[in-house]
């Protein structure tokens, strides 16, 4: 055979995936060992928010779990979906059956959370689920393996989306992010906008991802006349159409509702654009001093960024999660993730990034959510000093109500 | 009837001029891309993330030299231009006797690399740009629409840009020494032109129209990582439709296929991204050499 420059660039391509190919089975490993899997989005438009912050916040929460004293070995993975669901599945297959991994935290973007957590049931291992929004995780589309961590659309609707109609704003626009999340978040806001007497006049879906120019859009919800146009999408797409909206004048007749903006989108936004922005988080670094202490702790490893809630709420379903694993013993929650999962369901949580907490038979974690202003940059005293709170929804009020969600696993 | 018809006109005419600035810039970059594939014979599939240097650059000079927008607007794209010329001497150059594929697989490897280099500095949702002071303050009217005033003067500078790019290689002296060695090299070498200089140059001169779009952009889009390769597929379905390294054609079509995606924006905007490469798949049908290709 000769070797020409083909066959040696055909070689090189396929290093990388040789690379990646187990080289040990999943039974070699001992058994006092627990894998946590981080599946998340490390490149692509939701990666500050998430991304490496993640894994920090994964890390760390397996130091502060001082389970490794108690002789529990944790290995921590990392994977980029891509916001691909055929590619979070696929890891994830690949995790569970080839590398033991017991649990996968994270998951961002709704449509891959929807992928893996169908997994995730038929392998009967653990999703934790952090990032993703859509709130059919604790709803139709419930089952025993998942937990839905950190907040959802429901949330969003309800606080961001409740405030605003509150304030006057009954007629809408939205602007939606074509996939899962959009979807699921333009029905939860319509669905509390009727329901408070409002009118929705009109909404258009954008591609995603890969939508940069927003001004068609905008246009649309211009001409609409709404007095609030509702932004159902998330990270650079919310960026570019508040970055945009400020530039074609909208603002000056209607208001914009970010129903999903975390302090990473503020950071890169800026105060001059984003000031006066209402929004909703369920974390916020700079709330309480057990938060402040959270991000004391991380900050340093993630470039000087704060942690947002998606990573904080990596940091306590890791901690929760291995809290559960110490109580069970390492050999019983490894054998069944669901029997894991009724075990932390029936625990208490108990951390710096939400305080005290509980989760729900249908798989939802329950804390108070908060509703945030974004500072004017002359209120701000430099970088990450960014929200004024502006009321706290009590746990009660946060999520939506068990019985509305038609989750199959609660019992009446 | 004609009610009908002229609220649907209402409707749309913003839409086109929204498109004519999206067009704006697809006739910019892929104005660049076929300057390089018609005198090169190269792909340049890190044009995207020459782009998005552009954009980078410019966000650099503000914030780490106090240079505003009009001189980032000069100064950026002679930095990205550097950094053309040494990308082109020293790996570009080593592929121009080889098939097509190379050049594209060495160019499209650099864009994944700069690009990651970019992530991991800047990070992923994008830094913020603000639009110069003379161009920012009340939209202009146009009667139909409010058009704000930096969108308008996106239209106009491409405009000019494109038009002095097809002077400068159909009219002048320089451009017909160009054209002579894109069709044959040693002859024009034999009469004393230096060729690899000029080579190089014109590959400095196509990555510079990228970072020039890019500074246009950064004030409109997040100045992020992903920027350019937003748009560069895109960019690459307009040159293939226009016809491989036919200048005119890349600037009409640019312009041409901004207005037809702003239209399906307002009839079916879920197709907004597609409608693009549907067009590219009939004209490959119809016509293989593109609209303005010579077979």
């Amino acid at each position: 055979m000769t070797l020409d420059r083909r066959a040696i660039l055909g070689g090189a391509a396929a290093l990388p995936i040789l690379g990646a190919m187990p080289f040990r089975s999943a039974r070699a490993q001992a058994n006092n060992t627990v894998k946590i899997g981080v599946l998340t989005d490390m490149s692509g438009t939701y990666r500050d928010g998430c991304g490496p912050g993640s894994v920090t916040c994964v890390r760390q929460a397996v130091q502060d779990s001082g389970v490794t004293g108690r002789g529990i070995n944790v290995e921590v993975l990392q994977g980029d979906h891509q916001n691909k669901p055929d590619l979070a599945s696929t890891i994830a297959r690949q995790w569970i059956d080839r590398d033991g991994v017991n649990v996968i935290i994270d998951v961002a973007t709704s449509s891959c959370a929807l992928a893996v957590h169908g997994v995730v049931k038929e392998k009967n291992s653990i999703m934790l689920n952090s990032t993703g929004a859509t709130a059919d995780l604790t709803g139709s589309a419930c089952n025993p393996n998942t937990i839905h961590w950190t907040y959802d659309t429901w949330m969003l609707a309800n606080s961001t989306g409740g405030a605003m109609v509150k304030a006057g704003g009954d007629t809408w626009f939205f602007i939606t992010a074509d996939y899962a999340f959009g979807h699921a978040l333009e029905r939860d806001t319509t669905g509390l906008i009727n329901k408070q007497g409002g009118r929705v006049l009109g909404s258009v879906k954008h591609p995603f991802p890969g939508t940069t120019d927003f001004s068609s859009f905008l246009l649309q919800a211009q001409q609409s006349r709404a007095k609030v146009v509702g932004l159902a999408n998330a990270g650079v797409d919310t960026i570019n159409c508040v970055k945009q909206a400020a530039e074609f004048g909208l603002t000056r007749r209607q208001k914009l509702a970010v129903l999903l903006m975390i302090a990473s989108d503020v950071h890169s936004l800026g105060l001059q654009t984003a000031q006066g922005l209402s929004l909703s988080e369920t974390y916020y670094w700079d709330l309480n001093d057990r938060t402040r202490r959270l991000a004391n702790k991380v900050k340093g490893d993630m470039g000087g960024a704060m942690p947002t809630m998606w990573q904080a709420g990596c940091y306590s379903a890791a901690l929760h999660y291995l809290k559960a694993v110490a109580d069970m013993g390492v050999e019983k929650a490894k054998a069944s993730g669901a029997e894991t999962v009724v075990r932390m369901k029936a625990m208490p949580t108990e951390d710096d990034a939400f305080g005290a907490g509980s989760i729900r038979q249908d798989g939802r974690k329950l804390h108070p959510s908060y509703l945030f202003e974004v500072k004017t940059p002359a209120e701000s005293k430099g970088p990450w000093d960014y929200y004024k709170l502006v009321r706290t929804v009590p746990v009660e009020e946060a999520f939506r109500p068990m019985a509305e969600g038609g989750c199959s696993l609660v019992r009446t | 009837m004609l009610e009908d018809f002229l609220s649907q006109l209402e409707m749309a005419a913003p839409q086109i001029v929204l498109g004519l600035v999206n067009g704006a810039f697809y006739a910019l970059l892929s104005l660049g891309l076929a300057v390089i594939f018609g005198m090169l014979n190269v792909i340049n599939f890190a044009h995207g993330a020459q782009f998005m240097m552009g954009a980078f650059v410019a966000w650099m000079l503000l914030n780490w030299a106090g240079i505003p927008y009009w001189g980032a607007l000069i100064l950026s794209p002679l930095i990205v231009g550097v950094f053309g010329v040494v990308l082109e001497r020293l790996m570009i150059s080593r592929l121009y006797k080889m098939d097509h594929l190379y050049g594209l697989l060495l160019t499209f490897g650099l864009a994944l690399i700069i690009e990651g280099v970019f992530r991991n500095s800047f990070g992923s949702s994008g830094l913020p740009y603000a639009p110069p002071a003379a161009l920012t303050g009340a939209p202009v009217d146009l009667g139909f629409m409010m058009l704000p005033k930096y969108r308008l003067w996106v239209v106009v500078a491409a405009f000019f840009v494109c038009i002095a790019t097809w002077l400068v290689i159909e009219k002048t002296r320089l451009g017909a020494y160009l054209r002579a060695a894109t069709e044959n090299a040693p002859l024009v070498q034999a009469f004393g032109v230096n060729v690899p200089r000029m080579v190089t140059l014109t590959y400095a001169a196509g990555v510079a129209l990228a970072a020039l779009a890019g500074v246009l952009a950064a004030p409109i889009y997040s100045v992020n990582p992903a920027m350019g390769s937003n748009f560069i597929i895109t960019v690459f379905a307009v040159v293939v439709i226009g016809g491989m390294g036919s200048i005119l054609g890349s600037v009409i079509t640019g312009f041409a296929l901004g207005l037809v995606e702003g239209l399906t924006r307002v009839i079916y905007p879920e197709a907004s991204a597609t409608v693009i490469f549907v067009i590219m798949a009939i004209v490959l049908l119809a016509r293989p050499a593109g609209l303005f290709g010579r077979a």
